[in-house]
């Protein structure tokens, strides 16, 4: 089931996207060629810590980054073949919240605290379809109603809601007008576990339902396991492995990827220690010539110094940075 | 041999004009030096008022506290400084719970400082053998919390914690802000320290997963309420509590493979203000009936495993 149809129709496909932020003082390398397809109808999960680029990747999705001091001076953003990034603002418009979504990580401050919620979804229905005031209000009554919070509610303002409620608003606004794509960047990281659970688990259902594409950003493998087909694992704005949930989590490739699982408390283990990764993230503004890991890798050669490592198939679907993995036959 | 610290029937209550809030109601527990007890359960269930309650950063509103053989209950001022060297507390966000303006040496001298035990060389030669401890490089010396991440101020954190030698320190979340692979680090060091000095931990988080692995015995706290305590591997295999089994059943968990029955819990937490007398989970509970509206007793269904639900008997046999 978890399998992706390789004729799929491509509604994402992002070509060596390269983003950096200009300051005075220096130059943050955040996206460093970044390459990604996601398939209608799939969940891509974009994992990694801190900094590594993954929101970064998002808002130029969405073109909402502050230009400057963010700089979009390389690759290409195609949606269904038109490059996102050579799009005027007018055009954009169009395009957000309509054909693409996005769910921020924090529902305490996306919405606007001054206006009733139900108002502030039927705005984006009314934006973008010739509709009424009232069949605006209509749908918005029917969104919230989809996502699980009665309809009565839509009067109430946003500190009415509990946090989990709240994030419940966002999403129902941010699939108010069936967006083709949705972009939920860490959807469910300032919730409790339970309250997670109900939000992945409704968030399932209306992808099935309405046939969304999903870019899940997060930083929970947990999260992955139960809600990717296709899985990035994104560090120091380059995408260091990609495959299907299987490569990632059952033939795990690069050593970060290692790394990461490695680090993780399981709930089965019985060892005493945690394998943390060693060090730290590169600094952005000062990344290293060769492979980005090799300050942290326990297999780093001279190579891994001084080549970056080029993306390699070693098998199909499966695509690893790194010198020391070998294409299998 | 008596227990470190020995809680019993703590409670706080804050009134607000909507009523009383029961933040944390009769809890009672046991903590021996060198054990960790981990305290889980969702945002606004009385876990981080648990650990600040006992440190009396916030004064408990009854209920009987004994450190080391003392009764803490009410201490006078001079019996608090004391305690405040004893019981240390490490905060959950490294972000705000450092002075902006303080460098990393500065911070971790301050307790020593106040204490005012050791000579002024004497308190250099510490500060930096803790930083050594702690694993901070001596080049952060003179450097501010600005210039340092996340896993490194929360070093600093645990440095401070640990800077006079204290017997017991409540960890309120101390990783959840940081990545995994720093979390791991930050673990590590806690459960070093923990071997080398013979700390007992009071260890308050929501992450189900950290919370196995650092703890001997582990807490459940529902709406202010204690509904099942064990041993750590005991809780995780034989959960009796229904929303002990509800939370564990909602990690995620990074396995392909996982068939853990999923059971997702209706609604949210309802409101500590003025609660009714019965099981407080009854609401979100889909065993409820009648008798849960009486109030719960705790139980101890096997050696050291207590559990306040009147229906875990019924529910077990099947």
């Amino acid at each position: 089931m978890r399998e992706v149809e390789n004729n799929q129709e491509t509604v994402l496909d992002i070509r060596d996207l390269i983003v950096k932020y200009r300051t005075t003082e220096s130059v943050v390398h955040a996206v460093n060629g970044i390459n990604l397809k996601v398939s209608k109808g799939e969940t891509v999960g974009l994992v990694g810590e801190t900094g590594a680029g993954k929101t970064t990747t998002a808002r130029s999705i969405m073109r909402i980054l502050q230009t400057p001091p963010a700089d979009l001076c390389g690759g290409e953003i195609l949606f269904h073949g038109e490059d996102i990034l050579k799009k005027t603002e007018a055009q954009m418009r169009k395009i957000r919240g309509k054909q693409i979504a996005m769910i921020f990580q924090d529902p305490m401050t996306a919405l606007n605290p001054i206006e009733k919620v139900g108002l502030q979804i039927a705005e984006a229905v009314k934006l973008h379809e010739k509709v009424s005031q009232s069949a605006a209000i209509e749908k918005a009554c029917d969104m919230l109603e989809l996502v699980g919070i009665p309809m009565e509610r839509y009067i109430e303002y946003p500190h009415q809601f509990s946090g989990g409620m709240k994030q419940r608003v966002v999403i129902a606004m941010a699939l108010a007008c069936s967006p083709e794509l949705l972009i939920a960047d860490e959807p469910t990281t300032a919730l409790d576990v339970t309250i997670q659970a109900q939000v992945l688990q409704m968030m399932q259902e209306l992808k099935n339902k309405l046939g969304t594409s999903v870019i899940m950003i997060t930083h929970d493998l947990g999260i992955v396991a139960k809600s990717c087909q296709s899985v990035a694992v994104v560090y120091a704005g380059e995408i260091v492995e990609y495959g299907t949930a299987e490569h990632i989590f059952e033939h795990t490739a690069h050593p970060y990827t290692v790394g990461l699982f490695d680090s993780l408390p399981q709930l089965d283990s019985t060892e005493k220690r945690l394998k943390p990764i060693k060090g730290l993230m590169p600094d952005p503004t000062n990344l290293p010539e060769g492979c980005k890991f090799c300050d942290r890798c326990p297999e780093a050669s001279e190579e891994c110094n001084t080549q970056p490592p080029e993306a390699r198939e070693i098998t199909p679907g499966h695509i690893v940075k790194c010198h020391h993995r070998e294409v299998s036959e | 041999m008596p227990a470190l610290l020995e809680v019993r029937n703590l409670k706080k209550y804050f009134k607000n004009p909507a009523g009383t809030l029961h933040a944390v109601d009769d809890i009672s527990f046991d903590l021996d030096s060198g054990r960790t007890l981990g305290v889980v359960g969702e945002s606004g269930c009385g876990k981080t008022t648990l650990g600040r309650t006992i440190l009396h950063l916030i004064d408990p509103t009854s209920g009987e506290m004994k450190f080391d053989g003392r009764n803490i209950s009410a201490p006078t001022n001079k019996e608090l400084i004391r305690l405040r060297e004893e019981m240390r507390i490490i905060f959950q966000d490294p972000y705000s719970s450092l002075n902006p303006r303080m460098s990393v040496s500065t911070a971790i001298m301050e307790p020593l400082q106040i204490q005012g035990k050791l000579s002024k060389a004497e308190i250099i030669e510490e500060t930096r053998s803790l930083m050594d401890i702690v694993g901070i490089a001596r080049r952060f010396e003179n450097a501010y919390p600005h210039e340092l991440d996340g896993g490194r101020r929360q070093r600093v954190g645990v440095a401070r914690a640990l800077s006079l030698r204290p017997k017991f320190i409540v960890c309120d979340e101390p990783v959840s802000a940081l990545d995994v692979s720093i979390q791991a680090q930050i673990i590590n060091l806690m459960l070093d320290l923990q071997e080398e000095r013979g700390l007992a931990y009071l260890f308050v988080t929501h992450d189900l997963s950290v919370v196995k692995y650092i703890s001997d015995d582990i807490m459940v706290m529902y709406l202010g309420n204690m509904v099942e305590k064990a041993p750590s591997d005991e809780l995780f295999k034989s959960p009796l509590h229904p929303y002990t089994k509800a939370l564990l059943s909602a990690i995620p968990v990074p396995n392909l493979r996982d068939q853990t029955e999923r059971i997702i819990m209706q609604g949210e937490l309802t409101s500590p203000v003025n609660p009714k007398p019965g099981c407080r989970f009854m609401a979100r509970c889909q065993y409820a009936s009648e008798e849960c509206a009486e109030p719960q007793v705790l139980e101890e269904h096997a050696p050291d495993h207590f559990v306040a639900c009147c229906k875990y008997k019924a529910l077990e046999n099947n």
